[in-house]
């Protein structure tokens, strides 16, 4: 069975990276620039749209139990916002 | 305020251009002295250019201001003649660590593999690397160091630059064939000239602190970086430390943008803010005094072009970005690096002047990965939006048990130097290669004499010599790295007809098994053909001197005429 994948995986296939954290800061930016101009009732709202086709993308309904307990359990004790 | 430093003061000499209606015409002059303008004329002169370097002050930088130099600049000291002054000065560290409150949520180690001269950073107070850069400086007979010389006016020609400059003594006219603007982020010449900067200000402030400890926070050969996302002692700001030369610490602390920038500098404020950092973190028992204090905001930017007919830009006068990162100072040394052999190939009529279009073309390239990856940091410390700062907070808090948000975490990806994969100096490869010794890629340092045995784990003997030191032996001109311990009599015959063509090719035999050749994925046969700053311009399996010869006079902008 496959569990959800926790480790570094951002990248374009067949793409070498000479530095670990670029594919990551990649996605970062890319995600922080998709958010702009947004106000915080739109943001809100873009961020549960790409929940849900990120979901879909993914499927198996296994992983997506396990991310959504991964996501909760960290609210649940999270330390105040910085 | 504490010192541990004396301040030199350079002499001022009244110029004999004063009173005289001769206008001087020099080949090269330098406008400012720092980091990167003396790194220029350092060089230039090594490459038996006379430099006339002029700066408005007569001393060396005020406040420990850059502070991380990277291994590709401590390679380039290194060259220069100057490294070692400055790796023996500084204070050598390869392990970053970022915690969110108190726990630890990403490290990164610069430099896990042995078997390189030089560590993935030196911290050294930018005042000590001017002293030592000076120093270097006056030993070179090429070099006119001429200090409290302010260049006030400057007209652009088509063959060369007047300047106008204002003395203590009285202004005088210089003309120069070619002018290089090492001037800093504020650029007098840039103004004088009404050329623009593009770009962003970010809307924060940083504390910066020099501080003299009453004892270590660590050992000199443990030494760190560290850096707190919203830590105890500093919340919901980030803070950033340092170790100095001297038993000094540098202390970076967000204050956000409505700080009030005077009323930070001030003891009073300060003193407290570095005291409930000392306390929180175990160090009660330390006792500090404050060496030097500034509240900064910064820039990232750049000039469209960094090359405006005869005159260059380099350094903070043509690129500006975040602190964070260490990409400021060593991002100009490398601009300095880059320029002035083509520079020297131009000015001795051995190279076309389109040759320094290429610095353009190079240094643009490397200025962008800077700002973005500058860019990127800021972002992260500083998010804008509610989103971002949601974003944030999320991947700080995976990052404590998840591996992927880890490397989310962004506080600050440290200078490491560009790879031109798209140089138009660069031959492509016709061969397969592995690895990152690609053209356009800075070559890889390696023990000399070189053996498998010098990155294996127990070997504490350091090597005698350095492949990188080799290099620059003999001046600092082309190279052809020949991975071969002696050579057929084909590529003897290559090697000898390299070393008296018009650019000459000096021929670097390196043993086939050892180090070098597994980082520069070579076996027994295997050229390299290395630029003047030792940049991979390009590569084969097996030598073939025509083939050589092409991608020099691409190398040198000669393509077409060779």
């Amino acid at each position: 069975m496959t569990h959800l994948n926790t480790q570094p995986n951002f990248g374009i296939p067949g793409r070498h990276y000479r530095h670990a954290y670029t594919p990551g800061d990649d996605f970062y930016e890319m995600l922080i620039e998709g958010h702009r101009d947004l106000s915080d009732e739109q943001s809100e709202l873009m961020n549960a749209r790409l929940i849900l086709l990120l979901a879909n993308h993914v499927g198996d309904l296994g992983i997506l139990r396990e991310a959504i307990g991964v996501a909760r359990a960290g609210v649940a004790a999270a330390p105040g916002a910085p | 305020m504490f010192s541990t430093y004396t301040y030199p003061k350079y002499g001022y000499r009244r110029p004999g251009e004063l009173g005289s209606t001769r206008v001087r015409r020099v080949p090269l002059v330098v406008v400012g002295a720092g980091p990167v303008g003396l790194t220029a004329a350092i060089d230039g002169a090594l490459r038996g250019l006379p430099v006339v370097l002029l700066d408005d002050d007569d001393t060396v930088s005020v406040g420990s201001r850059g502070l991380c130099y990277a291994k590709r600049a401590l390679e380039i000291f290194d060259r220069l003649g100057c490294g070692e002054a400055i790796v023996a000065k500084g204070v050598t560290w390869n392990i970053g660590r970022t915690y969110h409150g108190e726990r630890e949520v990403f490290a990164f180690n610069l430099q896990p593999e042995r078997g390189h001269r030089r560590p993935g950073m030196v911290n050294l107070q930018q005042y000590w690397l001017e002293q030592y850069l000076v120093e270097r400086a006056l030993q070179l007979p090429g070099i006119e160091l001429r200090w409290r010389h302010k260049v006030v006016g400057v007209a652009p020609g088509a063959d060369g630059v007047t300047l106008e400059v204002q003395t203590p003594d009285g202004r005088y006219r210089l003309e120069a064939d070619w002018l290089i603007a090492a001037d800093g982020a504020h650029s007098p010449l840039r103004h004088l000239l009404g050329l623009q900067m593009q770009g962003k200000v970010f809307q924060d402030r940083f504390l910066i602190a020099d501080v003299v400890m009453s004892r270590e926070l660590f050992p000199l050969e443990h030494t760190e970086r560290w850096f707190w996302f919203d830590p105890p002692f500093h919340s919901g700001q980030s803070v950033l430390l340092h170790r100095e030369a001297d038993n000094v610490w540098r202390i970076d602390m967000q204050l956000g943008w409505d700080a009030d920038p005077e009323a930070e500098k001030q003891p009073a404020r300060v003193v407290p803010r570095i005291r409930a950092m000392l306390d929180q973190q175990g160090y009660r028992h330390v006792e500090f005094e404050l060496e030097w204090v500034s509240v900064y905001t910064f820039r990232c930017r750049r000039m469209k072009r960094l090359r405006h007919g005869r005159i260059f830009f380099v350094g903070d006068a043509a690129h500006q970005v975040s602190p964070f990162g260490a990409r400021g100072a060593n991002s100009g040394v490398q601009d300095a690096d880059n320029l002035m052999w083509k520079l020297a190939l131009v000015m001795q009529a051995r190279a076309p002047e389109r040759l320094l279009d290429s610095y353009d073309v190079e240094r643009g390239e490397a200025a962008d990965e800077n700002i973005l990856n500058s860019t990127r940091a800021t972002d992260f410390m500083t998010p804008k939006s509610r989103a971002a700062k949601t974003f944030r907070r999320a991947a700080l808090g995976l990052a404590a048990e998840h591996p992927f948000a880890r490397a989310l975490v962004n506080s600050g990806r440290l200078s490491v130097p560009t790879e031109h994969a798209a140089s138009p100096l660069s031959t492509p490869d016709g061969d397969e290669f592995e690895g990152w010794m690609a053209p356009g890629a800075p070559a890889d340092d390696a023990p000399w004499p070189d053996a498998p045995r010098h990155d294996a784990p127990g070997d504490d003997e350091p090597p005698q010599e350095w492949l990188l030191h080799k290099l620059a032996e003999d001046g600092a001109g082309f190279v052809l790295l020949l991975f071969r311990r002696r050579p057929s009599a084909p590529e003897a015959a290559a090697i000898d007809a390299l070393a008296i063509d018009p650019i000459p090719v000096r021929t670097l035999l390196v043993d086939p098994s050892g180090t070098a050749a597994r980082r520069y994925d070579a076996g027994p046969g295997t050229a390299y053909l290395l630029r003047p700053d030792q940049i991979v311009a390009a590569r084969w399996r097996h030598l073939d001197l025509r083939r050589v010869r092409a991608a020099l006079a691409r190398a040198t902008a000669q393509e077409g005429r060779a």
